[in-house]
């Protein structure tokens, strides 16, 4: 296979006592959709926190794209094309989607704001991302679904060219549909050529959109499957530690 | 869930007239009224005062009622800039007062040109906006505390500046005519001209970029119903202040010399508001700090810059007061603060943080000020006025918060 746009090797992160990641390796391919599972307190959060440059690993070589890179902070993350979603999206409920789309990043004319070219360009990332649920991309995100606020954050990261997207949750507060709507976007955005890397608790949702399970144990890096040489089964195994694999 | 019809995704721009008003009305009824609530109390407090007193009504009323409300227009436009992001100045009046008693304390007693006092008199804006939001953005104290403790402090300044009981007279001449005296009435139909033909302008620029973009855009007609209600509005009032309003032999006519430097504060801060980053960023943090904060925006410098123009504003209306009554003393725009909040709440800025508009707070203003004005022509006790003016602010702010748990709803 190509090189991974993400590869972690041998990474530690401890709070004084408390060794949260105990020696994590762990790869993300472009085109990809990759699940990052574990229970409660496994560590994962950890895990993102690092590669969004929020909270760096105590030890550990990051490559991206093959090259050896430090995130030592979110702007270093963003600059290499690493967006993540959190789970509270991060939008601001009084600008519309526009405005949430180009916030931080607005494009001027001038001393002005180019809202043409920005209304314009979500328009068209939108309709690349066959979003048809969205009614106006004037419209206060306070008047959007939990789905259409998540479909408007993943699309602020395709915006900004990501290539590597990592959504955290992305499912948790939704309904049947919305979750369709959400894990078909997130296809599309791996299709389109993006790595993915997508942390939940609900399996079914992962075998359905995810190409690569990783599953996390207490700190340690348990499996790494391919989720059609897997089963449900499986996986919960290796999250409840009943199930393990020795890896290199 | 995927349907086969491909549904092209609206800008909002799109359709007739008919389809934009049926918009406006989703947009109220979901809780994004604006300045509609204020407006419809505008509208229904004139009504009330005209058929109360005679007097109401008049020419010379109508000129006194904008020059009163002048200065808590100033006073609560400065305070749009940090209720918008969920903070207040509850110390924006006694600074307006701080700035003056420094301007009065340097032209009369030391002798400065009266330019130079009035530029201290900003620079105290600036050092006391820049104090707030040092403690508010950079040490974390809340607003409320760090603003209270000025209201107290800067009472204790201005006496130890002017003295107990101290009243300073403003000599200047031209600081005296901007709220006492009228500009030829040539020069109120070419204020007018000026703004509506700036209005106009922004509008087809506006329309003209996102045709380059291949955007739609609202029917033209609607463009020139707009322009053609502001024109109307504004022509009835210039014409009305040209007329002579005096009561005795002495013509008092022409507009106001303080309107061009009210509308043109308005303007500018419409267009930072609307138009540039930084107005961006400030919604932005008004609506969610910690999402501001991720997307990049330097949530602390925001805070701070809110903090100084709303005192820098201040100082303006400060100036306003100085010259509408004449002179300075030591409880100077004291009263003021919590006017200029109701002012505000009232045309519609929600305490919340992230909405309103500065138009809304000029609005607000002269509801209140009507208030002020129409029940003391009522000659009513003073105490009344308090009681409705407090009234309105709880009503104002529980429009607010019910009109944003409605917005939240429509999830
Ligand atoms: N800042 C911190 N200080 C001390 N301990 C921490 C800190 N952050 C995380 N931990 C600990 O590290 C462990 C892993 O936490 P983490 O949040 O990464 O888990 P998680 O896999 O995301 O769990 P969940 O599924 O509940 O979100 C937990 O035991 C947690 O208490
Ligand atoms: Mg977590």
């Amino acid at each position: 296979m190509d090189t991974p746009v993400i590869e972690l090797q041998n990474v530690i992160k401890s709070f004084g006592p408390v060794d949260v990641l105990q020696g994590i390796n762990f790869k993300a391919y472009a085109g990809r959709v990759t699940a990052l599972v574990g229970d409660n307190g496994a560590g994962k959060s950890t895990l993102i926190k690092g590669l969004a440059g929020v909270q760096s690993y105590d030890s550990g070589v990051v490559k991206f794209e093959g090259n050896e890179v430090h995130l030592n902070s979110a702007r270093q993350a963003a600059a290499l094309g690493i967006e993540v979603v959190y789970q509270d999206l991060a939008l601001c409920e009084n600008l519309d989607i526009v405005q949430n789309m180009f916030l931080g990043r607005e494009e001027m004319t001038g001393m002005t704001l180019d809202e043409p070219h920005m209304e314009f360009e979500a328009t068209q990332t939108l309709a690349g991302l066959k979003i048809r649920t969205v009614k106006s991309v004037r419209q206060k995100v306070a008047s959007l679904s939990g789905g259409q606020r998540q479909t408007v954050a993943i699309a602020r990261s395709v915006l900004r060219k990501a290539k590597l997207v990592i959504l955290d949750e992305p499912t948790a507060a939704l309904g049947v549909a919305q979750t369709e709507q959400v894990l078909n976007l997130v296809r599309r955005l791996a299709d389109s050529g993006v790595a993915v890397i997508i942390i939940s608790h609900n399996l079914q949702d992962v075998f359905k959109v995810c190409d690569d399970i990783s599953v996390l144990y207490l700190g340690k890096m348990v499996a790494h499957l391919k989720a059609t040489e897997t089963n449900h089964l499986d996986v919960v195994g290796y999250i409840t530690g009943t199930k393990s694999m020795e890896q290199a | 869930m995927s349907t086969t019809t491909t549904t092209t995704i609206s800008s909002g721009h799109e359709g007739t007239i008919r389809d934009q008003v049926k918009n406006y009305f989703v947009r109220v009824k979901s809780g994004e009224m604006g300045a509609l609530p204020s407006v419809i109390s505008l509208i229904f407090l004139t009504a009330l005062f005209a058929s109360l007193n005679p007097y109401f009504l008049t020419k010379l009323n109508f000129a006194n009622l904008l020059v009163q409300s002048a200065t808590l227009m100033m006073l609560s436009m400065a305070l749009v800039f940090v209720i918008l992001i969920a903070e207040i100045d509850l110390s924006a009046g006694v600074t307006s007062g701080l700035s003056m008693a420094f301007f009065i304390i340097l032209t009369n007693k030391a002798g400065w040109d009266w330019r130079v006092s009035i530029l201290a008199g900003f620079v105290v804006g600036f050092v006391v906006g820049s104090f707030i939001g040092f403690f508010v953005a950079k040490v974390g104290v809340p607003s409320f505390v760090v603003t209270l403790g000025l209201f107290l402090g800067f009472q204790g300044l201005q006496l130890a500046l002017l003295g107990d009981g101290g009243i300073y007279r403003v000599e200047v001449p031209e600081l005296k005519s901007i709220m006492n005296d009228n500009m030829p009435q040539w020069a109120g139909w070419l204020m007018l001209g000026i703004f509506l033909t700036l209005t106009l302008l922004i509008n087809f620029y506006d329309r003209m970029r996102r045709k380059k973009s291949n955007l739609p855009n609202r029917p033209l007609i609607l463009l020139f119903i707009k322009l053609g209600v502001m024109a109307g509005l504004g022509a009835g009032c210039v014409s009305i202040l040209n007329v002579n309003r005096s009561l005795s032999a002495i013509a008092i006519a022409g507009v106001p010399i303080v309107m061009p430097f009210a509308i043109t504060i308005l303007f500018v801060g419409t267009l930072v508001l609307d138009r540039t980053r930084f107005g961006r960023h400030l919604y932005a943090v008004g609506g969610n700090p910690e999402a501001a904060r991720r997307a990049g925006i330097k949530v602390p410098k925001i805070r701070m810059s809110a903090f100084i123009i709303c005192s820098m504003l201040s100082v303006v209306a400060g100036i306003f007061n100085a010259s509408r009554i004449g002179t300075v003393e030591a409880t100077a725009g004291k009263s003021m603060v919590l006017s200029g909040v109701a002012a505000a709440v009232v045309g519609g800025v929600s305490l919340f943080g992230g909405r309103g508009r500065l138009a809304h707070a000029a609005v607000g203003a002269v509801v209140i000020s009507i208030i002020d004005n129409g029940l003391g022509l009522l000659g009513l006790p003073a105490g009344i006025n308090f009681l409705v003016t407090g009234g309105v602010l709880i009503l104002a702010a529980t429009v607010d918060a019910v009109s944003r748990k409605r917005a939240g709803a429509t999830k």
